[in-house]
């Protein structure tokens, strides 16, 4: 198959991507493990010595290094299920025949396409309020006393606000693939009487579980930095405080670089424990 | 692929996919509805749904206030120069790994995912110190390089699991036919591989007309694209629903009318080697 | 190895490989200044009035980069702490200033001309921006805090607002205004973490009540009593008479619910005044009283003290044309200006004594108060018991603003439900001892 000549070309084409991501990886990383083990505290004068592993053991011990790990996990795992279980569900509705099924999925992936700043400020703003809310109006509809979103049900509100944005790419991928599905097969399977809960287990799913490993890596990557969503809606506050978010508070809030730098570290760690994890699922599945 | 069904059964379909796809849109068609009202009718009890004065006063003072072109130019140049350049990068690495695997391919490419778990707050300031040095802070150029770099391993992989599905037999035949590598790349997998790389630059530009972290952190006055233009209408003084609206209706319009278009490539082309 | 030498080491290496990419970056103007600015009313006045300063001085061009405040402080703060020089006017605070200045990051204004007349300023607000003699910064407007309440629903509780209340009458006229029903609740009050959210408000309050964030010794003050009263009273006044979702409301969520007639009485900022009673915005313009910040008779007012202010930036090479632009936007004229195009209800309020001199201005319903709410602050003396630092709503350390942020969220989720104000104490102890100990105190 592949003579030297081609394999050697490979490697040249490959080149900038890899030198590019290298670096990419390299320069950062090796700054910022230097600062970590500084301390460095922009305000007081910059860098004032060495630290040791000062930088990270008191990142650790802070009362919310553990809380924002628990919040991180629940965050990334919380959209997960449910864009996952939205997104079978959807891909399955959108495959049926339908008149205007062009326009419905227009309507279903609109939300990919809006930032997520812009995401975050309408949801906070035009439908959590509880005085001026969307939400808090349907509520009253109803009689029922307007949810504070926010600070009563702070995590599930995020998780709404970041699944609703990853539902249309979730449902994009998982439709690709349920349109891929073997027609005759699952006919055959309704003639032979199968319900259609069976056929749903035994046929559907097992030949979608390659697209939601493939969404579950994806998103998991985008997940895990989450920023912009915390930021506008609660700030960190009512137990949102991811790991990402409590890096920018010792970075940029305290300014204590150092200590923020430490926190970075733990986070490639935590990542890459997650990766790791992950890339052994969708490796092997890969394969297949 | 029309199957046959009954009539009430496709009336049902219809209904019920329509109904939740409303759903789903709704808190975008409200915010394009707020940004038509005054700032009293938007905070309305009950909510104002249609029957309002429609006004496009909102539009006027935001853009009265910010230049939406230049913010909205500044989004076209970054978000447009990473996926053109990105791609560039992209493709050639993405034609090895598909066409000439070897044993690494596979670790390759997971290594290049596992640098987008780098976290962005974290690295801020080696990059801030870095785009100092180098001159870049607040250019549109320091914002495509790092987009590009951000986006290249998504990019990679995409093309990568559309290569991988063109068939090698095809490349074998060619190669036989004595086509050049550039050749082969030109006229043989470019005309087939064109879907992919469209719906991988549609992709691409998605994620980067809507990255704001970078955007607003490594901008000033003269390279700031729409997420800095939005980042002055979180929370004024006083009443704002109606011009946050009109703001945000401005920010995500352009890529929303181009995802729209572009709904059919998108829905084939979004796989990621999800489909066998 | 020094930073310096790993900054150039890092250079040469990623310089290779973005230098093909970098080509022809920013040229820079010498004429161009570029303002870093907050979202607040007063400030888009002031860029929508560029034109006037750009006809007097046609050679230079001014660049806006108008953001939240969250947003611009994280941005300002980077910029300056990096040398980054993205900016050439920087709009910062009465915190700032202090810390930024001794750092040598600033440049100095006592230069500006004599007709600017720095001698105009309120003392306090003057002082506060001042470090070893320097003016390190012009105020663009100055602000206390204090009681805007609707006469109307005063009235009907069958109340009359002295003109310095408790804070015991404040609760009980708050309670006595509350109509759940209808949509009006007695007192609105900030919930929402932040140093400059919830803990501004929170913390003046209990300078009030004879709490203190340190000791002279810098020992955090969280496990007193004092602090422990001050807490409670906010958190029941707030579950008695406050709005649902009080915890997420800053400043401008109550100055909306305010405007929408939802709220009796909101302490805050005086600014908040001439947007309470413009009848433009405001459904209530006619029907807004004010009265100074309440105490509890411990000698101390829950009032608190700030400037948004213009300063330059160390370093800048448009040093000559920002302190043009910043000499122009604190003026006199620039007040004068604003007061022909918007009336005299609307000019930047709070810095200059002469504004309140000035007979246009006398007729103005909140000038008095604001007036004297400013003149009864006293940054250097904040609280009952003697401390080392200096500040009423915030202690002006660099470590401040991150510490009191996570105290406020501790303080947020204490009037969400989430904790009772013991376990929020005990939190903000521990977590401001361990921030101090890692600053090196």
């Amino acid at each position: 198959m592949a003579t030297r000549h081609s394999r050697s070309a490979a490697r040249i084409m490959m080149a900038p991507a890899v030198i590019l991501l290298l670096g990419w990886m390299l320069v950062p990383l090796t700054m910022t493990l230097w600062f970590s083990f500084r301390k460095f505290l922009p305000l007081r004068g910059g860098d004032l010595g060495w630290a040791g592993f000062e930088n990270y053991v008191r990142f650790v011990s802070s009362s919310s290094f553990w809380p924002s790990v628990q919040a991180t996990l629940m965050i990334v795992g919380g959209v997960l299920v449910v864009t996952v279980i939205l997104g079978v569900l959807l891909a399955l509705l959108l495959d049926q025949p339908m008149w205007g099924q062009g326009m419905v999925r227009v309507l279903v992936i609109a939300p990919f396409f809006v930032m997520p700043t812009v995401s975050a400020l309408v949801w906070k703003n035009m439908f959590m309020d509880p005085v001026n809310g969307v939400l808090a109006h349907l509520w009253k509809f109803f009689g029922a006393t307007p949810v504070e979103w926010l600070s009563q049900a702070s995590l599930q509100s995020i998780i709404l606000i970041v699944s609703w944005q990853w539902l249309p790419f979730a449902t994009l991928i998982l439709l690709t693939a349920v349109q891929s599905l073997d027609r005759e097969q699952l006919e055959a399977a309704e003639m032979d009487g199968a319900p259609s809960l069976k056929r749903f287990w035994f046929i559907i799913l097992p030949h979608l579980s390659r697209a939601i490993t493939v969404v579950i890596l994806i998103q998991t990557i985008f997940l895990l930095s989450i920023f912009a969503e915390i930021f506008v809606t609660t700030q960190g506050s009512f137990g949102t405080k991811t790991l990402t978010y409590l890096i920018f508070q010792r970075v940029l809030e305290s300014q204590n670089v150092g200590l923020g730098s430490a926190g970075g570290i733990y986070a490639i760690i935590l990542a890459n424990i997650v990766a790791l994890f992950l890339m052994r699922i969708v490796g092997r599945s890969l394969d297949a | 692929m029309a199957r046959a069904v009954t009539p009430r059964r496709k009336a049902l379909n219809t209904l019920i996919a329509w109904a939740i796809g409303l759903m789903i849109f709704f808190p975008i068609l409200w915010t394009i509805l707020t940004s038509f009202k005054s700032e009293a009718q938007a905070i309305n009890d009950p909510p104002l749904f249609l029957f309002f004065d429609w006004t496009i006063e909102n539009y006027g003072v935001v853009q009265d206030r910010s230049d939406y072109m230049r913010y909205l130019w500044n989004s076209v140049i970054i978000a447009g120069g990473s996926t053109l350049l990105g791609v560039v990068v992209a493709v050639p690495a993405a034609w090895s790994m598909a066409f000439v695997p070897s044993k690494r391919t596979k670790d390759i490419l997971l290594w290049m995912l596992s640098t987008k778990m780098l976290p962005a707050v974290g690295v801020l300031y080696p990059i801030y110190l870095l785009f100092i040095e180098l001159g870049l802070l607040d250019t549109r150029t320091g914002l495509v390089i790092v987009l590009m770099l951000i986006n290249l391993p998504i990019i990679v992989w995409m093309l990568y699991t559309y290569f991988k599905e063109i068939p090698v037999d095809i490349l074998e035949a060619a190669r036989m036919d004595g086509a050049t590598l550039r050749g082969e790349i030109l006229h043989v997998l470019m005309p087939m591989a064109v879907p992919g790389i469209a719906s991988t630059i549609l992709l691409s530009l998605i994620l980067a007309w809507n990255e704001a972290f970078w955007t607003l952190n490594l901008t000033a006055a003269k390279a700031g694209p729409l997420t800095a233009f939005i980042a002055s209408y979180s929370s004024p003084e006083g009443l704002f629903f109606a011009k946050l609206s009109a703001a945000s209706t401005m920010a995500i319009a352009p890529i929303l009318i181009l995802g729209w278009f572009s709904q059919k490539q998108l829905v084939r082309g979004l796989t990621f080697g999800a489909v066998k | 190895m020094t930073l310096k030498n790993m900054k150039n080491v890092l250079r040469t290496t990623s310089a290779a490989a973005l230098l093909a990419a970098v080509g022809a970056h920013a040229v820079s103007h010498a004429d161009t200044v570029t303002i870093a600015t907050v979202n607040n009313g007063d400030m888009i006045r002031m860029q929508k009035l560029t034109d006037d300063f750009t006809s007097r001085n046609p050679g230079i061009t001014l660049e806006w980069v108008t953001l939240e405040e969250n947003i611009l402080r994280q941005r300002v703060t980077q910029d300056i702490a990096t040398r980054g020089g993205q900016f050439d006017v920087l709009t910062i605070g009465t915190y700032e200033v202090p810390i930024w200045g001794r750092n040598g990051w600033l440049v100095s204004l006592n230069d500006l001309p004599a007709e600017w007349d720095v001698d105009d300023l309120l003392p306090a607000i003057r002082s506060g921006l001042t470090v070893d003699g320097n003016l390190y910064a012009a105020p663009f407007y100055g602000e206390s805090s204090m009681v805007m309440y609707r006469t109307d629903l005063m009235e009907k509780a069958g109340l009359r607002m002295p003109e310095a209340p408790t804070w015991e009458f404040i609760r009980e006229a708050a309670a006595a205004m509350t109509d759940r029903d209808n949509e009006t609740y007695g007192i609105c009050l900030r919930g929402k973490a932040g140093w400059g959210e919830n803990m501004a408000f929170i913390t003046a309050t209990s300078n009030a009540f004879g709490a203190r964030w340190f000791d002279e010794n810098w020992t955090p003050q969280f496990d007193s009593d004092a602090w422990s009263t001050t807490l409670n009273f906010y958190l029941d006044l707030m579950g008695d008479a406050g709005p649902p979702g009080a915890s997420t409301n800053g400043f401008n969520e109550n100055l909306s619910l305010f405007q929408q007639g939802k709220c009796g009485m909101w302490i805050d900022a005086t600014v908040a005044a001439s947007f309470v009673t413009n009848p433009n915005d405001s459904t209530v313009a006619d029907e807004v009283g004010f009265a100074l910040a309440p105490d509890t008779g411990l000698g101390k007012r829950s009032n608190w003290l700030w400037a948004w202010a213009l300063a330059i930036p160390a370093g800048t090479q448009k040093e000559a044309a920002a302190k043009q632009f910043i000499e122009w936007a604190t003026s006199k004229e620039y007040i004068e200006l604003v007061a022909s195009k918007e009336g005299w209800a609307n000019v930047p309020p709070g810095a200059r004594s002469s504004l309140y001199e000035n007979p246009n201005y006398k007729d103005i319903p909140f000038a008095r108060m604001t007036l004297e709410s400013i003149l009864s602050a006293d940054p250097l003396n904040p609280t009952v018991d003697p401390v080392p630092y200096v500040g009423i709503q915030f202690v002006a350390i660099p470590e401040f603003a991150g510490i009191a942020t996570e105290v406020g969220q501790e303080f947020s989720a204490a009037l969400a439900g989430q904790q009772t104000a013991a376990e929020a104490l005990d939190k903000a102890q521990a977590l401001t001892a361990d921030a101090m100990e890692a600053a090196g105190y």
